[in-house]
């Protein structure tokens, strides 16, 4: 375990972004949430950037466009490793794998999910049988159970996980926004430390418990989003029109 | 080759020198019309095969513009695996929400009865056989319905995303495709070269040139499109085609 700085009180999680990114180093394992940069936290990505951390090992849905989500990472050559289920948006990544300076490992989507599920939750993997017969079984243990074949695929943590909140509340207790919920809900489980920015930061109480969708309990700290700072890509695509 | 190049090819292969990275030449246009006309073409065809009341999900790209020739009265839920069951149109312009997209990222509505969730329930719907359709993009498809569609080597290495699920566990596989390639290689084949998204998937195969089912015997010619004829389609399929009834025409 890596010697971090403490953590907040359990009953105040809220932390500014400067003692946030004291808890980033060189060379770590970071989980992102987010799903074509949707959904991934803006002003935690910015931060990582600005603090200038680099060598990561990332683990994520997909590596953004260029200027979106956790894209700017790859344009600015942070990241030695990646695992996510696809790279296509980010032709930059593509680029650097290419010639060999991006470690990258594909995961189908639903596969790469239930496994950081499954760290989140304490498992230590998951019976797929998606991908058998293709080259997403290449190195994976095979397990048969009642007559059918699955691949094992192993579970997934990484020391720091960050999420993109519509709502939170100093408990940690989350609420999200529309499509932009993806992968948080498990990537905010399976952090040895989860951070969540919220875009906005309500009382205790003010969430309705039958509505909070990631219980406090997994989220370390809370950070105030600054909100977005990119230009999504059908708003590229209008302006060029 | 030595076949003439088949009337999908023909807009492609004026390939632009100045852009060689172009994936078309939206200026050309062949017998059937720009690029861009030859996709709406094959999403109009393919859009016939959405039944009423069923559960959808639309691939990233060309399948995406599938929804733009499905009725709004006749109860389809699209899927979005990103995390949303009942995405409707997009909303007019300068009402486009940035948290809510389809999975190509583009901004969709709610429709009534909508729901949003996280992509382990998305991909838990997907794998349960909760969805009664996909519609995918292909860039080979197999006499046996072998599907590849996310990866060539040393060319594009984009990564599977969420097809194999979908591939594998929608219960009706629709996969779209321009008949060849730019430079007119078949895309449908008699064994994928590339690296599957799923084997014996496929039910059925929808070209700018024909609609092809895939059944045990081997690939069956259900219809030609207008102006071409069977030994047209035959000529650029990489793989034996059965005839066994005569073709309509779409």
């Amino acid at each position: 375990m890596n010697v971090h700085p403490p953590l907040p009180p359990r009953e105040n999680k809220v932390v500014s972004l400067a003692r946030a990114l004291e808890f980033f180093h060189d060379g770590m394992t970071l989980m992102y949430g987010g799903f074509g940069g949707i959904g991934t936290p803006p002003t935690l990505t910015k931060g990582i950037l600005e603090k200038g951390v680099t060598n990561l090992s990332l683990i994520g849905n997909d590596a953004g466009f260029p200027e979106v989500g956790p894209g700017p990472l790859f344009v600015n050559r942070r990241v030695r490793r990646l695992l996510a289920s696809h790279i296509g948006s980010n032709p930059i990544a593509g680029d650097q794998m290419s010639r060999g300076e991006l470690e990258v490992e594909f995961s189908p989507q639903g596969t790469l999910a239930e496994r950081i599920r499954a760290g989140g939750v304490g498992l230590g993997g998951v019976l797929v049988d998606v991908g058998l017969g293709t080259v997403a079984e290449t190195g994976k243990a095979t397990l048969e159970l009642e007559g059918r074949t699955y691949l094992v695929e192993p579970a997934l943590t990484a020391e720091i996980a960050i999420v993109y909140a519509a709502k939170a509340d100093p408990l940690g207790n989350l609420v999200f926004d529309k499509t932009a919920r993806n992968f948080n809900p498990f990537v905010a489980m399976a952090g040895d430390i989860t951070i969540a920015e919220a875009d906005e930061i309500v009382p205790v109480g003010a969430l309705d418990p039958e509505c909070i969708v990631t219980p406090g309990i997994f989220v370390d700290m809370v950070v105030q989003s600054e909100g977005i700072h990119w230009t999504w890509i059908w708003e590229q695509r209008k302006e060029q029109a | 080759m030595s076949t003439p190049a088949p009337p999908s090819a023909a807009a492609g292969s004026h390939r632009d020198a100045a852009n060689p990275g172009a994936s078309a030449n939206p200026g050309a246009s062949g017998p059937l019309g720009t690029p861009a006309d030859i996709r709406r073409r094959i999403a109009a065809r393919a859009a016939r095969e959405i039944l009423p009341g069923t559960v959808v999900n639309l691939g990233i790209g060309v399948p995406t513009l599938v929804a733009d020739f499905v009725p709004h009265d006749i109860g389809v839920i699209f899927q979005a695996e990103n995390g949303m069951l009942g995405y409707g149109a997009a909303p007019p312009p300068g009402h486009e929400d940035g948290h809510l997209t389809n999975a190509g990222g583009l901004p969709v509505s709610e429709t009534p009865g909508a729901s949003y969730f996280d992509s382990t329930v998305a991909f838990g719907m997907i794998r349960r056989g909760r969805l009664d359709m996909t519609i995918l993009g292909a860039l080979q498809v197999s006499a046996r319905g072998d599907l590849a569609n996310w990866l060539v080597p040393g060319r594009r290495v984009p990564g599977m995303g969420g097809a194999m699920e979908l591939a594998q566990k929608a219960r009706r596989v629709v996969a779209i495709t321009t008949h060849t390639s730019k430079d007119g290689e078949p895309k449908i084949v008699s064994e994928c070269t590339l690296p599957l998204t799923a084997e014996r998937c496929v039910h059925l195969i929808v070209t700018e040139l024909a609609v092809i089912e895939v059944t045990p015997d081997g690939l069956v010619l259900r219809e030609v499109a207008a102006g071409h004829s069977v030994d047209e389609v035959a000529a650029f399929t990489g793989a034996p085609l059965l005839v066994p009834t005569p073709p309509g025409v779409f």
